[in-house]
This record gives structure tokens, C-alpha cells and sequence, in this order.
């Protein structure tokens, strides 16, 4: 970035181990439509239950990205500006659930939120009923994609440094008007980016799900939920789903791509 | 070019969106000398048959027995798909059915044993389960099986019988799906086998009803064709029907053709 700079040659061999990556990634996804039955696709993608099962996946990754920008943005910036020492671990253990297979995340959250977990039963006095509901959705989603949007951000902020808050600092503007003015506008892009990889991470979200919050068509049976349901009875069915869902995931992610890549 | 790495990371991130992989067993058994029987089976078999691996590998100790559990059609569609198994023991006909219509089972497929449906709470009973009839509470929180697994269409079926609208409020892909939400206290009352409730010793209880005995699920067994043990494959097939028979009613099993 910054100045135009004339590129450095790449060494040629380069661009064989990145076709072969990207051939590995695409080759599945371009499999899968060898297995749809395309006389149907119409008929399985707008399906009630695939309609209920697509909405219920697009309004809970909705509110979980939300949430994420939310509890993310705050702990990005004292990730990214605090000195503290503790931070080192603090990091670590924040961005656990990127590493948790997400069965396990589901398990750590019943433990805590569940109706015997170590807060379910006073959320369960309150009247807060967790277990089943959407609501679950959206926590397990948000548990699985928080370390998302993090890293994007904190990344950023990283690479943007203080220099611009520090004059504006100098300049009389109080700590939550450089946050608000000058930090968080020099890394938008970083955090768009991490914003639409939460919400991926999110639509695509199954294992912690399917632990915490089981499985019931229109509260609790996201689209993917409802492919891993559908491919035991209905395996055309299940392919289209894929299929529908690959298709939204594109339709994000170049949502945010063109400016990214400008 | 960090802008387009950004980009790729998204794309390749995003991408592994739908489900978890199943387990496949893991480990690779070790030791290279032995030779390795895949026996897949519903997973209401889980107890019975990790006893019944210890006894046919004190016979053998030259055979690596791998247990695969899972819900039948998950089993079913995994060896159509080529996963290589040696046996197949399934919690309910149709899905037998299916792997014979494949022409993927040697002979004909012999049942060992049956099993049939009764309610599971946890321990104290927490919601006052009484009967079938409180399946149909939409204050209870009540899990089953999904109606396209064997058990939800056991599930189904019984509540059929007796007149009851269940009131799920989540419909699991397993057995033992269901069992974990109920253990977990999650759930109020479930729909599982007697056997689920034996094996999981006093962490549920069971409430026998009456019209448990309406749907009885039959359990058939096949050595999978072109097994590269087939012999191995026929003494395992041999041991569940015969000595095996035991371990099955200890746990709560019934009979073949009960």
C-alpha cells in the first residue's frame, strides 16, 4: 500500500503449490453441483422448510454479527492498545474458540448457560428460559465467531498504529471521541472484513448448535442443521441446501470483497 | 496485497461451512501385525458391543476390532458411500433394507435382538413425568428423535398408537442425542430405548408406559459384502447371535423376534 511501488518478480514455482491450494478448496464446492438434481432445485430451495430453515440462519447470523460488533470492537481495541501484562494470556484464552472443535463449545456452553449450568439456573429465576430457544442459536454463534471479528480488528488496529490517535489526543479530543473519530474510522476495512467473517463463521455454524441448542424446525434449526437432518432421508434435498448455502456464503463474502480488493 | 489476503482468508474461512466430520474411529490401532475388523453399529449398541470387542479380542488377539456407532442411516449411508466396514448391525429394518438393496450385504441379514421405546427423565424427575401423555405438555421440555431416524419414527409411531400429540422442543439426530440433553438436565423428558436407560446407570431414570409395546424395533446384523475379512466378519455376526446373546439381555435388550 502507500506509494505505488513496481512489483518484485515472484519466483515461478510459486504458483503451482497456489493453484493446487486453490483447486483443493474449489474442487468440493464445484463437486457438489455434480450431485444436484437440477429439474428439482427449484422445487427443494424454496421448500417451507428450507424457506423457515434459511430465514431462521439469515435473522440469528444477523444478531450474533451484531452482538459480535458489540462485545468484539471493545475487546479488539484493549487487545490492541492496552499494555497490561495479562493481556498475553487473556488474548490466548479469548480466541479459544477458534481452536475448540465446536461440539465442545456447545458442551462449555450448557455447562454455563444451561438450565443446570453455572448461570442457567439463575437465569432460569429471572424467567429467561435459554435451552431450546433462539436465543441459543444466537449464543453459540456468537461464541464461535467473536474470535473472528477480534483478530480481523485487532490485526488492524496493530497495523494502523497510534499515530493518528495520538495527535488528536494532543489535540484536545477526549479518549472516546479518538476512539470514536479517528480510531475506529482508519480501520473500517479491517473491521468489515472481520464483521462479514463473523457472519459467515455464524451461518455456517453447527456443531455448538445442534449441542446447546438442539434441533426443531423454525426455533432452532438453522440451515445447516437442517442438510446434516435432511441428508439421512432426502440426499437431493441435502444437496440443494449445500447448495443455497454456498451461495448466500459467496454473496457475503463478495459483498465486502470488491472494496477490500480495490 | 494485504487487502487481497484479507480477502482470501474470508473466502477460505467461510468456506467449510455445513456439518462436523463424523468419527471415523480415530486412532489406527497401533500395532501393524493385527488385522482390523470395522464393525459399524447403531449407537444404542454402544455398551453391548465394546463388551462384546473385549471377548471376540480375547479370542482373537490377532484382530483389531474398530467400533463405528451412529445413527443406522448415517451407517448405512457411509459404507454406500464406500467407507469400508466388515459388519453392520442396525437398529431397524428399513435401513438394513437399504444396504441390502445396494448389494452391499453377504446373505441374508439375521436379527439378534429387539428393543422398544420408554421415557427418560432426569434423576428426581424434575418436570413430574408420568406417562406418555405428558409428552404432549408444551411447559415440559421434551426431546425425541428426529421422525427420519429410527428413533423418532419409533417415536412417532408409539405416540400414534396412543393417541398423543408429542410437543417436541427439539428433535435430535440420535438416541443418544437425546439421552445427552436429558443427562445434561436440559431436557425435561425424552424418548429413548429401555436399553439407553439402563446403560446410562443412574444418571436418568425410566418410566415404563404401556403403549412402549406397540412398536417393537427389530435389530438385524449382515457381514458387509466384500469385507477383506469376511470370515472374521461371519464370527463376529456369530458371536451376536450366539454367545453375545447375554451381554444384549443384561442390557436390556429383548429377544429376536420378541
Amino acid at each position: 500500500m502507500g506509494a505505488r511501488t513496481r512489483h518484485v518478480g515472484l519466483p515461478r514455482w510459486i504458483h503451482v503449490p497456489a493453484l493446487l491450494a486453490g483447486v483443493f478448496v474449489v474442487l468440493p464446492v464445484a463437486a457438489l453441483a455434480t450431485r444436484i438434481a437440477w429439474a428439482d432445485l427449484p422445487g427443494l430451495v424454496t421448500s417451507p422448510a428450507a424457506r423457515t430453515a434459511l430465514g431462521l440462519s439469515l435473522r440469528t447470523s444477523a444478531a450474533s454479527t451484531v452482538l459480535c460488533l458489540l462485545l468484539g470492537i471493545p475487546l479488539a481495541v484493549v487487545l490492541a492498545r492496552s499494555e497490561a501484562r495479562w493481556l498475553g494470556p487473556a488474548r490466548s484464552l479469548v480466541l479459544l474458540p477458534l481452536v475448540l472443535p465446536p461440539v465442545v463449545g456447545g458442551i462449555a456452553l450448557l455447562a454455563a448457560f444451561g438450565r443446570q449450568g453455572l448461570l442457567g439456573t439463575q437465569l432460569e429465576a429471572w424467567g429467561v428460559q435459554v435451552a431450546f430457544s433462539t436465543i441459543a442459536v444466537v449464543m453459540a454463534q456468537t461464541f464461535v465467531s467473536l474470535p473472528f471479528l477480534v483478530v480481523s480488528l485487532e490485526g488492524a488496529l496493530r497495523t494502523a498504529g497510534e499515530r493518528y490517535d495520538v495527535v488528536a489526543a494532543s489535540l484536545g479530543a477526549a479518549p472516546t471521541t479518538v476512539l470514536r473519530r479517528v480510531t475506529l474510522p482508519l480501520v473500517l476495512p479491517g473491521l468489515a472484513s472481520g464483521a462479514v467473517l463473523a457472519f459467515a463463521r455464524s451461518l455456517g455454524e453447527f456443531g455448538a448448535t445442534v449441542t446447546f441448542a438442539g434441533s426443531l424446525e423454525g426455533t432452532t434449526r438453522t440451515l445447516p442443521l437442517l442438510i446434516y437432518n435432511l441428508r439421512v432421508t432426502d440426499a437431493d434435498a441435502a444437496v440443494a441446501m449445500s447448495l443455497l448455502l454456498v451461495v448466500v456464503a459467496v454473496v457475503v463474502i463478495s459483498l465486502v470483497r470488491p472494496r477490500g480488493a480495490q | 496485497m494485504k487487502k487481497y489476503a484479507a480477502a482470501a482468508t474470508t473466502a477460505l474461512l467461510a468456506l467449510p461451512l455445513a456439518a462436523c466430520g463424523d468419527n471415523d474411529g480415530g486412532d489406527d490401532g497401533g500395532s501393524s501385525g493385527r488385522t482390523t475388523l470395522t464393525v459399524f453399529a447403531a449407537a444404542s449398541l454402544t455398551t453391548t458391543f465394546e463388551e462384546l470387542e473385549e471377548a471376540f479380542e480375547a479370542d482373537h488377539p490377532d484382530v483389531d476390532v474398530k467400533l463405528s456407532f451412529g445413527g443406522s442411516s448415517d451407517l448405512v449411508a457411509q459404507i454406500t458411500e464406500g467407507a469400508e466396514a466388515d459388519v453392520l448391525a442396525s437398529a431397524d429394518t428399513q435401513n438394513m433394507d437399504q444396504l441390502v438393496e445396494a448389494g452391499l450385504a453377504a446373505g441374508d441379514p439375521a436379527e439378534f435382538a429387539t428393543n422398544t421405546l420408554t421415557i427418560a427423565v432426569p434423576p428426581g424427575n424434575p418436570g413430574g413425568v408420568k406417562d406418555l401423555g405428558d409428552l404432549a405438555d408444551e411447559d415440559l421440555a421434551v426431546v425425541v428423535c428426529a421422525p427420519e431416524v429410527p428413533c423418532g419414527n419409533a417415536a412417532q409411531q408409539v405416540a400414534k398408537a396412543a393417541g398423543v400429540t408429542l410437543a417436541p422442543d427439539s428433535e435430535e439426530q440420535s438416541v443418544t442425542d437425546v439421552l445427552g440433553k436429558i443427562e445434561a438436565g436440559e431436557g425435561d423428558a425424552g424418548l429413548v430405548y429401555v436399553t439407553d436407560v439402563t446403560a446410562a446407570g443412574d444418571k436418568v431414570e425410566g418410566i415404563a408406559f404401556p403403549e412402549a409395546a406397540d412398536v417393537v424395533n427389530h435389530y438385524p446384523i449382515v457381514a458387509v459384502k466384500d469385507s477383506a475379512h469376511a470370515d472374521l466378519a461371519q464370527q463376529w455376526v456369530d458371536l451376536v447371535l450366539g454367545d453375545g446373546q447375554a451381554v444384549l439381555a443384561a442390557a436390556g435388550f429383548g429377544p429376536p423376534g420378541a
